[in-house]
């Protein structure tokens, strides 16, 4: 027997999420993802000045506020043809990088964590330490975490003046010079941080953890002492409701490089990585494409790339259920977050744990984590690197036509943008965020976004109306619906 | 005192701020001021279903309702109907809930630009018919109209700023639940004024460029951003520089300018945001209260009295030149 279930408001995700499921007997037959809101920055950035942007795109987004104007950022440094100094790529990494790092802080306390408290879960032996740990409201790490973020947001506060929506990242590096005595205080809130992650969340040091390569060497791991800090005790939940399998996602994942290094490379390199092949292909970004047969937007003839994208609403389209548009690469579905930059990087713990498991809820989550350890010594090395005395920014000289490209990777993945000037003014400008990959409607060939694959065969207890492991794969792509349709 | 948050057309970024709150322990702070959290979309427990009851009872009057925030623009459009934001779950559009709840409410707050004046979402041409709850800009109206009042007689209190500082929100919500806000508390855009009757300028670690008009000309220059850089904090209603952004910092702090956003319309401002608009030299914006023949006067006198030091430093991205030893004792 076929029901239908229509799922929202989901929350602890950012912004407004509607999932419509077709349930078979105890399992989900088909997914349809609905992003709810549209709010037309691609629009209002029409006729703009270029710089202007860098006020708007952080604005699209409270929680990827930086990743919006690095991306930005980039796409002017493209169209102005101008190159940042080495302490304003190193600045801009650690802005960035802080952010990235918040971001998976509060996807893991506040976000998804908190779902194992639910009453459904009364019967398990590990349910009365969840709501001891993971409680929304009085759960002891939950409240850790939250005070961990505020102390490690503070420096942004010194970098970037303010977050979210600082105005300090520009084509030509940072508004925002650090100076000697400030870059030692700089050093002591990352091993403040440091010190949280490793006392509450990995419950060892950093380097032992990264050092584990292998889902063998995890679970060994894990077995010293499985209620030994967060990670762990996750890690101890996965075993009891097999979540190693819940939520696959589309077997190809992207991403576009983290963190630019002054000699061109990245930190975290980019690739396209095929988990059946468990091969790493080069990105080719000509063949992004857009199609929007089922979003409230108009339709060209064909998928457009971002650089010829057209945004004009059509809230009447029939057939159409969600305002944002099925990006696809060469065609493909593709995901893209934490889990993509591990696997194009190539850890070998996530390699091996995809490569058995597929990418699902477990690994999505494991990677964030691991990305929480791998990146906070890179920003010491970031941070050291920096030499007080040099520039930290060039100014920006913008030609009246041309165009750009901004590539970066977002907490949440690959995230795109494309402008468009023309007599000085901003003629077209795409945005694709890692969402708009991750929740993507199906295009015109009817083939399911990464989500809405993922969803396929959830299953769904007696009686549910908010399936809670349709909850758990929702809430493992860490969600911003906000980037999302933009 | 019973909270219930709703965002729509904005970033939430209003709520990442919130969570930088200057505590150790935010989620007793708020409980210990008698802040009760019915629903927060990134902080509570509760999803779809459970939800939805939760609306319902509100409406029906079985949950009191001590105070309704709202984050994000209201989405009037297309013509009229809200269908640019259709609350998930519900097939009716936000502004339809936010009206029937604003109603219920003792008191209503618009957290941020966006609740409070539109804000950034309606930048442009105002794609999706954004407005503030009691506001469009700076004209009164807004979704709830210019004559509404909450149940405790008070308009929309207007805690704007894009985003706003999570203690601009936790004072006021602390200050309602212990019966210590009045109607006397606003200013005249309905914004708590313990924030609204500073300016940005005051507390500007830049001040002593701003005194002699040693003016920064390009990103990460230290001098004043005043005179070419677009910054407006001589005339903008917020007291980021004498309560600092996430430890210590501000916009000017961070090196780029002021663009007033705590002000009404501040997303369309007519101009490049970071270039100052000038007539015959003199920017067109000056200092609030200040004459302009004043200021003009000052100006010239102070430039042509500008230490090297100071002058110097205001166009390098670190001191190029330090202040003198005194060699006797000061005065």
């Amino acid at each position: 027997m076929t029901s239908r279930l229509l799922v929202g408001p989901f929350n602890r995700v950012e912004g407004d999420l509607e999932v419509a499921l077709e349930i078979e007997g105890d399992r989900v037959r088909s997914a349809q993802v609905n992003a709810t809101m549209y709010r037309g920055f691609e629009q209002i950035l029409q006729g703009k000045a270029p710089h202007d942007a860098l006020v708007f795109v952080p604005r699209i987004c409270g929680i990827c506020s930086v990743s919006q104007s690095v991306a930005a950022a980039r796409a002017l440094a493209d169209l102005g043809g101008i190159t940042m100094p080495p302490n304003g790529q190193h600045a801009t990494n650690l802005i960035l990088a802080t952010e990235n790092l918040a971001d998976h802080l509060t996807h893991f306390y506040l976000f998804f964590m908190p779902d194992f408290v639910r009453p459904v879960y009364a019967d398990r032996p590990w349910h009365a330490e969840a709501l001891h740990r993971f409680a929304p409201d009085s759960g002891e790490q939950v409240r850790a975490a939250t005070a961990a973020r505020q102390r490690w947001f503070t420096l942004l506060g010194t970098l970037g003046g303010k977050w979210p929506h600082t105005q300090s990242v520009e084509p030509g590096g940072s508004t925002r010079p650090i100076d000697a005595a400030e870059r030692v205080r700089l050093l002591a809130r990352l091993r403040e941080f440091r010190a949280f992650l490793e006392r509450h969340l990995i419950g060892d040091s950093l380097e032992a953890f990264t050092a584990l390569a292998s889902e063998d060497a995890l679970w060994a791991w894990h077995a010293q002492a499985p209620l030994r800090g967060d990670l762990r005790f996750f890690l101890t939940v996965v075993q009891d409701l097999a979540l190693q399998g819940l939520g696959p996602g589309p077997g190809r994942y992207l991403s576009f490089g983290a963190y630019a290094q002054p000699g061109g490379q990245h930190a975290l390199a980019r690739g396209l990585w095929r988990a059946q092949a468990q091969r790493l292909d080069e990105v080719d970004t000509h063949a992004i494409a857009e199609d929007a047969t089922f979003a409230w937007l108009a339709q060209a003839r064909d998928p457009l790339h971002p650089l010829h994208g057209l945004t004009r609403p059509e809230p009447d389209k029939p057939g159409a259920y969600t305002w944002n548009k099925a990006p696809r690469l060469a065609g493909e579905v593709v995901e893209t977050g934490a889990m993509a930059r591990q696997l194009a990087s190539g850890h070998p713990l996530i390699r091996d744990a995809v490569g058995r498991h597929g990418g699902t809820v477990y690994t999505r989550v494991l990677a964030r984590v691991l990305e929480l350890a791998r990146v906070l010594p890179m920003m010491e090395d970031w941070l050291l690197a920096i030499r007080p005395t040099e520039a930290f920014c060039v100014p920006a000289e913008l030609p009246d036509e041309g165009h750009g490209v901004g590539l970066s990777e977002a907490a949440r993945g690959a995230l795109g943008h494309w402008l468009v000037v023309r007599g000085g003014r901003i003629a077209n400008y795409q945005i694709v965020a890692p969402t708009s990959w991750n929740f993507s409607p199906r295009d015109a060939q009817g083939t399911p976004g990464a989500l809405e694959q993922a969803l396929v065969d959830a299953p769904v207890r007696d009686g549910e109306k908010t399936p809670v492991a349709v909850q758990h794969i929702v809430r493992s792509f860490d969600p911003c619906m906000v980037c999302t349709v933009h | 005192m019973n909270v219930l948050w709703l965002q729509s057309g904005g970033c939430g970024g209003c709520s990442m701020s919130l969570l930088c709150a200057d505590t150790t322990d935010f989620q007793g702070h708020l409980r210990a001021a008698g802040v009760n959290l019915l629903w927060h979309p990134s902080l509570s427990l509760a999803s779809g279903e459970d939800v939805l009851a939760l609306l319902r009872s509100v409406i029906d009057g079985t949950t009191v309702l001590d105070a309704l925030c709202v984050e994000g623009s209201l989405l009037r459009g297309p013509n009229g109907t809200g269908r640019f934001h259709m609350l998930a779950g519900t097939g009716l559009p936000m502004i339809h809930w936010v009206r029937e709840l604003a109603v219920k409410a003792r008191h209503v707050l618009a957290v941020g630009s966006c609740a409070a004046w539109g804000g950034i979402t309606a930048g442009g041409d105002n794609p999706t018919d954004a407005c503030g709850l009691q506001y469009e800009d700076d004209r009164p109206g807004g979704l709830l109209g210019a004559d509404f009042r909450s149940g405790s007689g008070l308009p929309v209190i207007n805690i704007a700023g894009c985003p706003t500082h999570p203690s601009w929100v936790i004072d006021t919500l602390m200050a309602l639940a212990a019966d210590a806000f009045t109607s006397d508390d606003l200013d005249p855009l309905a914004r708590p004024r313990f924030y609204a009757d500073q300016l940005v300028h005051h507390g500007c670690t830049r001040n002593e460029y701003y005194e002699f008009k040693a003016s920064a000309e390009k990103p990460s220059d230290l001098g004043c951003m005043m005179e070419h850089m677009g910054c407006k904090g001589t005339q903008v209603h917020a007291d980021c520089n004498i309560r600092p952004w996430n430890g210590e910092g501000s916009c000017t702090r961070g090196g780029y300018a002021c663009i007033a956003c705590t002000e009404p319309g501040f997303q369309e401002p007519g101009h490049l945001f970071h270039q100052t608009p000038k007539i015959a030299g003199i920017p067109v914006g000056l200092p609030t209260d200040m004459p302009k023949a004043w200021f003009v006067a000052l100006a010239s006198l102070s430039k042509s009295a500008t230490p090297k030091r100071v002058k110097h430093n205001a166009v390098a991205d670190h001191l190029v030149e330090k202040p003198a030893i005194r060699r006797t004792r000061l005065k």
